[in-house]
């Protein structure tokens, strides 16, 4: 009798995790869905950036507070500038460039406890 | 003669050519601002003169300051953060009163990087003052040595900050000379106000160009540092006092 009910019990589970991979749509992992609001030219390949961005977010900090080197291809704020969502001029919220991908990840990060998240279109459109 | 002793007294010549030829060159070159490759030098020394026969009783440097570094208060003197405050002397015999502002004097020994436990604070090569946030865990140790009372913590949360200037809650702040306006050439927001709406009674500039308008103004007057006593060598110099 109880060999029956566990059996049930694995039955049972066997088609909901079946049910849940259908409703997956095949991937086997599922993947954030990131906006990219201006497609083009990274300071990086996508992959050394996907890896490697903190490290230099991290190094260019450091350079930036202590020395003044302030070289816009490295600073947050032109990372903030190309990569905001085009509605709602930030990197932050739903479906953000850097909030969806941390979210996913489960990275807290606290860069923009301080910084701001918003575009600033003055020096984004300067060449 | 070896090829590398040839080559160092190559140099040498090269340089003592350069020195005799044009001595003035290298002045002109440091009172430029620096490229955004080249790193703040102890070249320089940036200084602010203030001279206060001609501070009127204004605030224009304190709301520029305000605007251009986003430090609103929430109407709690305690402890809303203050980067420039303006001060009132009188003398009590005569009834003589002047005003002054007052912020970060830039020391050259600062008392807050003495006691930093984290070397948060800490003071560029060309003598700017400042607190790096990312290292700060608000133990305000520097708030209390700061014989100037120039710092301040920030003790609520801060929404809306300038895209150059992070502020956030739980660490120290004051006076950055405008770093961000500095480091492309341009003069701190109190001084530009000052000029501007103000009594022009500010002057900021390299203390170590010879060349510059702080130093002739240093050379040709008396000026004082607040509480020289302390021997910290302040980059803020005030005249009239």
């Amino acid at each position: 009798m109880k060999c029956i009910a566990i059996g049930l019990v694995v039955a049972a589970l066997a088609a909901a995790g079946l049910a849940f991979a259908a409703d997956e749509g095949g991937a086997r992992v599922a993947v954030p869905r990131i906006e990219i609001a201006r497609p083009g030219k990274c300071v990086a390949p996508t992959p050394v950036m996907r890896r490697d961005h903190m490290k230099m977010l991290l190094h260019q900090r450091d350079l930036t507070v202590h020395e003044g080197l302030r070289d816009p291809r490295f600073s947050l704020k032109g990372c903030v500038n190309c990569h905001a969502s085009e509605a709602t001029g930030s990197v932050l919220g739903k479906g953000g460039f850097c909030s969806s991908c941390h979210a996913y990840a489960s990275v807290k990060i606290d860069c923009f406890e301080c910084h701001s998240p918003m575009r600033q279109e003055r020096v984004a459109t300067r060449p | 003669m070896s090829t590398d002793r040839r080559r160092f007294l190559g140099w040498g010549v090269a340089v003592a050519a350069g020195a005799a030829l044009a001595p003035g060159l290298r002045l002109i070159e440091l009172a430029q601002a620096r490229s955004p490759e080249e790193a703040a030098s102890a070249l320089q020394r940036w200084g602010l003169l203030v001279d206060i026969t001609k501070c009127a009783d204004c605030e224009a440097c304190v709301t520029a300051c305000r605007e251009e570094n986003g430090w609103t208060g929430h109407g709690r003197p305690a402890t809303d953060p203050q980067w420039i405050r303006k001060v009132s002397l009188r003398d009590k015999r005569t009834g003589f009163a002047q005003t002054l502002p007052m912020m970060c004097q830039h020391c050259e020994h600062p008392p807050c990087v003495d006691v930093c436990p984290t070397g948060a604070s800490f003071r560029r090569a060309d003598g700017i003052v400042l607190v790096d946030k990312h290292i700060c865990i608000g133990c305000r140790y520097c708030v209390m040595a700061c014989p100037y009372g120039a710092r301040s913590f920030v003790s609520e949360e801060v929404t809306g900050q300038k895209a150059d200037v992070p502020r956030g809650i739980g660490v120290v702040e004051a006076c950055t000379f405008c770093v961000q306006r500095v480091d492309r050439g341009d003069i701190p927001a109190c001084v530009e106000a000052c000029n501007r709406d103000g009594g022009k009674a500010m002057v900021f500039g390299d203390l170590e160009d010879a060349s510059s308008e702080i130093r002739r103004r240093l050379a040709a007057g008396p000026s004082t540092q607040v509480r020289p006593d302390l021997a910290l060598n302040t980059g803020v110099r005030y005249q009239g006092l």
